[in-house]
């Protein structure tokens, strides 16, 4: 395994949910648990680290801080991250590298939010140089469209089809039946998806991951402070990747009108989504064939067969024949989303890449009651945010 | 009143409307958006090259379509809709000879069941919406239907 590897001490959430209260609230409650679960007395964190909310204000916007002071000063150096959706991802490679490099001992990362509802939507005010801004006014592209112009491309390129992706929302929602922290705990047939109605052909309002109230917390500590107080029970981050496009980056990504142009350099050999999780194993020192398990960003339901080809788990075009086997199903060859993914959760930004990272501390500890992955030795995570953000963590036991 | 552009710069109108985009003099990289007009300095986005200077270039007006998808709902503003009650309209991401992808609404009368990914596709300027000023247009990408195909249909 890696040499720079740092140890989970405890791992806490609050459960997603549309609850309308304050995400500092949801904040402090899941960083109460990840610090019972770990053992660690709040007086001893020497480093906070908060993941940024762009939707609550200035409290958000120095979430670090606010986290801190709602949990009691305590003297603690502080940090704010934010990466869109790689947000919480950010937050936890800040904690590692502060460690890695000596200058802190154990430190608490936290990411909450409070969402709104329908369609996420730029922040007022006109603004003509603003990519996220102009797509809407240009094009009335929403994120949901995007979504569907990758599930569109397996259709005509790899012969997927609208069952297909449904049967990924059926199998999330089994997996998360007995998660206590999931917003959505009900069986959904492949006819419930179908005959939900279409938001951006050709995904189904049930295709589609909506957006959620949540928090979740992480401790984090060096390996010698894990063993020294018994700390965490052998669960390690071995890689955190959080590297940018390499240019030029002809996928079209959100949230931007166009793609850069290959017509001076050639495209690299990786895809930015490729390239996330490539960096995360090179980090690592672990083969795509270890893993064990995998929670993904099933923004949408096709989006999680995307990542199952991103992150080497199956050959380009083949992860419909995974999932139709059942290989991605807990109990199945390499589960993906045993938590029940966003399908189950939506998303609140700045704490989802934390979650994931809950899930798969719980599966290597054996914890993850009635969706446990037997066995389970490394996990992986991946999610990607707009402007060239994404992120990828492996972890092992 | 006449119909401008929604956005300047960005688009030629007229017949043979094209796209108007950025080559880096230095590297040759094209860039749409285009950089050469942006009120600061243009930055060229290829690492390897720390050109600031850039000449406009009409971009190819067909390509190849990567992929395509519609908006059943009304999107959130600031877009602004064209009509109430609201009526969906197809977007599809068109690959250029140049060598990017361009997003744009598909043009009026077309929808999803007319494209395919590979499928070929011409830039079409049409009216986005109206306000104070008149209609404000956009560019489109409208599907090219060849001969013989459009009596198969």
């Amino acid at each position: 395994m890696s040499n720079h590897d740092v140890a989970v001490a405890g791992v806490g959430m609050h459960p997603w949910g549309k609850w309308g209260r304050n995400f500092v609230e949801y904040g402090v409650h899941a960083a109460r648990a990840a610090l019972a679960d770990s053992g660690v007395d709040w007086r001893d964190v020497d480093l906070v680290v908060g993941g940024e909310t762009v939707r609550n204000g200035y409290a958000g916007y120095v979430a670090g801080a606010t986290f801190a002071q709602a949990l009691g000063w305590n003297g603690a150096k502080v940090a704010t991250s934010y990466a869109a959706c790689a947000t919480g991802a950010q937050a936890l490679d800040t904690a590692r590298a502060r460690i890695l490099a000596g200058l802190s001992e154990v430190a608490l990362v936290v990411g909450a939010d409070t969402t709104p509802k329908g369609f996420l939507a730029p922040n007022a005010g006109e603004r003509w140089d603003d990519p996220d801004w102009l797509r809407f006014r240009l094009l009335g592209m929403t994120n949901p469209a995007y979504f569907a112009l990758y599930a569109r491309r397996r259709m005509d390129l790899y012969g997927a089809t609208q069952e297909d992706f449904a049967r990924v929302k059926v199998k999330n929602a089994r997996h998360g039946l007995a998660n206590p922290h999931a917003r959505y705990r009900k069986e959904v047939g492949v006819e419930d998806v179908l005959t939900s109605a279409v938001v951006s052909d050709p995904l189904h309002l049930l295709d589609i991951c909506a957006t959620s109230d949540g928090a979740a917390a992480i401790v984090l500590c060096s390996t010698a402070y894990a063993e020294k107080h018994g700390l965490g029970g052998g669960v390690r981050i071995n890689a955190i990747s959080t590297v940018t496009p390499t240019f030029p980056n002809t996928v079209i990504d959100m949230p931007l009108l166009s793609t850069d142009s290959a017509n001076a350099v050639p495209a690299p050999e990786r895809t930015f989504k490729e390239s996330i999780g490539q960096a995360a194993y090179e980090e690592a020192g672990i083969d795509p064939a270890d893993v064990s398990l995998a929670e993904v960003y099933d923004l949408s339901t096709a989006l999680e067969l995307d990542w199952m080809e991103d992150l080497q788990l199956c050959k380009r075009g083949e992860a419909e024949a995974l999932l139709r086997a059942g290989d991605t199903t807990i109990g199945g060859r390499i589960p993906v989303n045993p938590s029940g993914g966003l399908a189950c959760f939506g998303e609140a930004v700045p704490a989802q890449a934390l979650a994931q990272v809950c899930e798969v501390t719980w599966q290597l500890r054996g914890q993850a009651a009635g969706r446990q992955v037997e066995g389970a030795r490394v996990g992986i995570t991946a999610n990607q945010g707009l402007f060239g953000h994404g992120s990828s963590v492996i972890l092992s036991r | 009143m006449t119909a401008t552009p929604a956005i300047e710069g960005w688009f030629t109108t007229g017949p043979e409307s094209a796209l108007v985009g950025s080559r880096c003099t230095t590297c040759e990289t094209v860039f749409f958006p285009p950089l050469h007009q942006a009120s600061g300095p243009g930055f060229c986005r290829n690492p390897a090259c720390a050109g600031e200077e850039f000449a406009e270039t009409r971009l190819s007006r067909r390509g190849t379509v990567w992929s395509y998808t519609d908006a059943q709902y009304q999107p959130p503003p600031p877009y602004v809709p064209r009509s109430d009650p609201y009526e969906p309209f197809a977007l599809a991401a068109v690959e250029l000879p140049e060598g990017l992808v361009v997003l744009g609404q598909v043009a009026e009368g077309y929808g999803v069941a007319d494209l395919r990914v590979g499928a070929e596709a011409e830039l079409v300027v049409e009216t986005l919406y109206a306000d104070e000023s008149g209609e404000r247009t956009v560019w489109r990408w409208k599907p090219v239907v060849e001969m013989g195909e459009e009596a198969d249909q």
